[in-house]
């Protein structure tokens, strides 16, 4: 049998026809589709293989990536290589959460809201925001996501202001959501890596829907929040804040200098880097725009005999209610992605989580210290960091970052590949919690000739 | 201390068996409890965090999460997915969700390490096997549906929408026809469609179906013209009917100077037998976790690759996947493309399940798919056929929606029976859904099932219109089985609660 997950019988599949009152599945489509758009021919595909043959096939297949199992990686800039606790995915992968889905029937769904009910408590106090959503696709969705509800929560205003040190791909992406939406995108410098504070004030008017800074920034440094969020509250925009979940171990978390919608990356938080392709988005903002938020929402209530319960709620923001008034499109989020998420951060709790977090501190400290011992000009911008900061290299980041894969480092981001021109020779480098003092040494040695 | 014990349990009004089927992780909570191990933290950490981070950027207390062990954790969460159905809990017939079996091989593939532990900013020459899945999918899926340029960027179905829409937009904005600001959507189209021409800045126009459930040409007509951007259409369409007119209203849209984009999330019936692009489609998205067997995942994540003529694939998301000459792989930026709609490639675990899926069926078992599903979906609704109304006729696609009104009659609604079904050990369909079928009740079976299943099945339904017959109340009180009764939704939206309070 060519689909080894089809379980009609030869026998069965007569008395079925005869049931519907066919002699032949072809029967059953040439009654309803217009013969000419059957496609008779062969599509040209590859051939099947067996699921003992695919096993072969695909552990070959992964054997040609050089991935972090093999490879000593100080690759950051938005997707980490951060410890993963072992019993996330023996619980996760329990089959009612992989192979359910949203819960549209809570009664038989109690387990999913609850948990997604969690997760949305466990970021509100993470991030200090009172509202979670249950969940956007991945970072630079969610922060365009924030940025199309500030449009709504301010209809009369059409401009965005960024700031060049927020993650390329999220600019990238608000650029191209708001490219037919009659809004305009202002991008303010960061030149020394931190955004320019006087420069972003000076942007700002009564037109500005909201403002979007990203700290820790894409390059590493810590921005200054509070100044920043001066200016934007004057101008009576909204106050965007991208944070890495993982920084929030230490660092003070954006409710508490006044953002407005916090949004985040959530793949440090015990999903694998699958190339980008394991995320989750965070979405947290203040209750007074808690009807106004994209996605599912799920909210706590009571049933007929007074016992706590979960359901969807605020659904008429939703799509398949409002449908071209909805507060979002989104229907699939990426529910499986955020329940592991909030396993992690059950398992690590508040001291895991501040743990992990000044591991991160420790361990980048201790590569820009053994940098700086003997190339002081080495390390690009000079602000605090977190986890990760830019090298200046004495060539091209890319060869570095190539000459260094021979020595099996996976060594950085070089920025030019993700910035352009005028990054030719910076290299982004993060220091998780995962590297031991013999590896950071060791890497930092490896760089010196090219520093 | 049993004494002890029973005050506690007393205090908090509540029962043993309530306390342990209803906590939250936060009330299992303790003070000082840990879950995880790492390395022993160096005594000098702690000061090197308030050396090198000025202290207004510290956070002042720890964030409050729970304080639990792995096993509290653990079982927790076990307890969760017990209270949770899945398809391999039970039959699941939730129509237009395609809640089909996924096979283990999947996830054998996309747990490999060599893909999960690659980084995005890696050097493609680092990466050739996953490039090769990628490549492979972006292949596949333009043949299945001969539509040539494809991006897997997408994260879900409406994600997929939203990015052909804004291509549709660009390709305009190109030719200079920046009036086409018209997306023409039929009355029975998934609520994302409408939502998702809003955000590129477009304006649904809505036209009802005919009396046999499919688009009226002549309503069409009606209102393409210069202003139309799209023509927007599910097919099989929601009501489970193959379009068998869409070449002819394809032809209209073309004839106007608009694009028909087909919302792919009905694939699954058709798939190594049509291919949209023979019927006029110019633009698709295809749901992953619908044909192509990846997991739900309670929600997501899905993936929802897009598939365009020729003429449109320049402006596809960035990058895509090449072959190069010498066969290696490697990114291409087209520098007409829209942009980005996600961070990186796309949902990259999904591909790899899906090459895994492409893999393993073959061109023959893709055609297997839509055979069985479609056999299923027939088989099944002519058992159901004397019991409920029937609202355009005995044949379907996929998937089918009966008509609950004569059994609203009898005082039991399509929300009673879907609750019943609970009950009697099965996922309810989908409800109230299209929304031109007053009390919806939208089945999909899915290939995998077996005829034993249908027939139980069957028997369900029939059994509940007959319970309803004779005793209303008794359907309408249900679920009984389930861990909680009919919940309080209009008081959970009048005063939501969306985060336990600390």
């Amino acid at each position: 049998m060519s689909n080894p997950y089809i379980q009609a019988t030869p026998d069965q599949i007569i008395e079925m026809l005869a049931a519907v009152d066919a002699t032949s599945i072809d029967e059953i489509f040439n009654d309803q589709i217009p013969s000419d758009l059957q496609h008779k021919d062969t599509f040209d595909i590859p051939t099947a293989l067996s699921e003992l043959e695919l096993q072969g096939h695909l552990t070959r297949m992964a054997a040609r990536n050089q991935a972090a199992d093999s490879l000593t990686s100080f690759m950051g800039g938005g997707i980490y290589d951060h410890f993963v606790p072992t019993a996330i995915m023996h619980v996760a992968n329990r089959s009612e959460f992989v192979t359910g889905y949203t819960p549209y029937q809570p009664e038989a769904s109690q387990g999913l809201l609850q948990a997604f009910f969690e997760y949305q408590t466990l970021l509100s106090r993470l991030y200090d925001m009172p509202v979670s959503n249950a969940s956007l696709y991945d970072g630079a969705s969610a922060v365009g996501e924030a940025v199309f509800m500030a449009l709504a929560v301010h209809p009369d205003r059409n401009r965005i202001v960024m700031s060049e040190s927020v993650h390329p791909d999220s600019r990238a992406l608000v650029a191209t959501y708001m490219a037919h939406f009659n809004t305009k995108v202002d991008i303010v410098k960061a030149g020394n890596g931190l955004t320019d504070v006087q420069a972003l004030g000076e942007s700002l008017g009564d037109d500005v829907a909201a403002v979007v800074v990203q700290h820790p920034n894409y390059f590493g440094c810590l921005e200054d929040v509070h100044g920043i969020e001066k200016r934007v509250r004057e101008s009576g925009a909204l106050f965007i804040v991208v944070a890495d979940p993982i920084s929030l171990g230490v660092l003070a978390p954006p409710g508490t200098y006044g953002a407005d919608i916090a949004v985040g990356e959530g793949q440090p938080l015990g999903l694998n880097q699958y190339a980008g392709g394991e995320s989750v988005g965070i979405f947290t903002c203040k209750s007074e725009f808690m009807r106004k938020v994209p996605g599912r929402l799920v909210g706590q209530t009571k049933d007929r005999e007074d016992r706590r319960g979960f359901v969807l709620t605020l659904q008429t923001r939703e799509q398949h209610i409002r449908r071209a008034k909805a507060t979002s499109n989104i229907c699939t989020n990426h529910a499986h992605n955020a329940l592991r998420a909030s396993i992690y951060m059950c398992l690590m709790g508040p001291q895991g989580m501040g743990e992990v977090a000044r591991a991160c501190v420790r361990n980048t400290n201790r590569l820009k210290s053994a940098i700086l011992k003997k190339h002081t000009d080495a390390i690009a911008f000079t602000a605090p960091v977190f986890k990760e900061f830019v090298i200046r290299t004495n060539r091209p980041a890319q060869q570095v970052r190539d000459a260094l894969l021979l020595k099996g480092y996976l060594a950085g981001t070089p920025l030019f590949e993700t910035c352009g021109s005028g990054y030719e020779n910076l290299l982004l480098v993060a220091t998780t919690e995962k590297r031991t003092d013999a590896e950071i040494d060791g890497f930092a040695e490896a760089l010196g000739e090219f520093l | 201390m049993s004494r002890r014990i029973q005050i506690t349990v007393e205090e908090n009004n509540l029962s043993v068996k309530e306390r342990l089927d209803t906590q939250t992780i936060f009330e299992l909570s303790v003070p000082g409890r840990t879950g995880f191990s790492l390395p022993p933290e160096p005594p000098e950490t702690k000061g090197v965090c308030a050396d090198v981070i000025p202290e207004r950027f510290l956070r002042e207390t720890p964030p409050a999460l729970p304080e639990v062990s792995e096993l509290t954790t653990m079982r927790h969460f076990t307890h969760l997915s017990g209270r949770t159905m899945g398809v391999e809990t039970t039959f699941y017939p939730l129509g237009s969700c395609t809640m089909k079996y996924n096979p283990k091989i999947n996830e054998f593939g996309a747990g490999l390490p060599g893909f999960s532990n690659l980084h995005p900013d890696q050097p493609a020459s680092t990466m050739q096997g996953l490039l090769e899945a990628y490549y492979q999918v972006q292949e596949i899926l333009g043949k299945l549906t001969n539509l040539p340029g494809v991006s897997l960027q997408p994260a879900a179905g409406a994600h997929g929408e939203f990015t052909c829409l804004l291509m549709a937009k660009a390709y305009f904005d190109d030719k200079g026809e920046t009036e086409r600001t018209q997306v023409i959507i039929p009355d029975t189209a998934h609520g994302t469609n409408p939502a998702s021409a809003f955000r590129v800045g477009l304006e649904p126009v809505e036209i009802k179906s005919d009396s046999t459930g499919r688009i009226d040409i002549e309503a069409l007509k009606k209102v393409v013209g210069p202003r139309t951007a799209c023509l927007m259409v599910t097919n099989p369409n929601t009501c489970g009917l193959f379009e068998d007119r869409l070449a002819e209203a394809a032809e209209i849209v073309h004839q106007a100077g608009g694009l028909v984009y087909i919302d792919g999330a009905n694939f699954n019936a058709i798939v190594g037998r049509v291919r949209p692009g023979d019927f006029g489609g110019d633009m698709m998205h295809i749901n992953l976790h619908k044909t192509f067997s990846i997991p739900h995942g309670g929600g997501g994540p899905g993936a929802g690759p897009i598939v365009v003529r020729d003429f449109l694939a320049p402006y596809l998301p960035a990058p895509t996947v090449v072959k190069s000459n010498d066969g290696n792989y490697d990114f291409n930026f087209d520098p007409r493309s829209i942009g980005k709609v996600r961070s990186y490639f796309g949902n990259v675990a999904h591909v790899v399940r899906a090459y895994v899926y492409l893999r393993q069926l073959g061109e023959q078992g893709l055609r297997d798919v839509s055979d069985y599903a479609v056999l299923n979906a027939n088989y099944l609704l002519s058992l159901l056929v004397d019991k409920y109304d029937i609202p355009y006729g005995k044949r379907c696609m996929h998937e089918f929606v009966i008509d609950a009104t004569r059994q609203k009659k009898m005082g039991v609604k399509a929300v009673d029976i879907a609750k019943k079904l609970i009950d009697y050990g099965f996922h309810p369909p989908t409800t109230y859904f299209p929304l031109i079928v007053p009390e919806a009740i939208m089945i999909e079976p899915t290939e995998t099932e077996n005829k034993e299943m249908l027939e139980l099945f069957a028997a369900a339904m029939i059994d509940i219109s007959n319970r309803g017959s004779v005793d209303a109340a008794d359907v309408v009180d249900s679920p009984l089985s389930t861990p909680v009764r009919r919940l309080d939704e209009l008081g959970a939206a009048r005063n939501p609660i969306v985060v336990e309070a600390l």
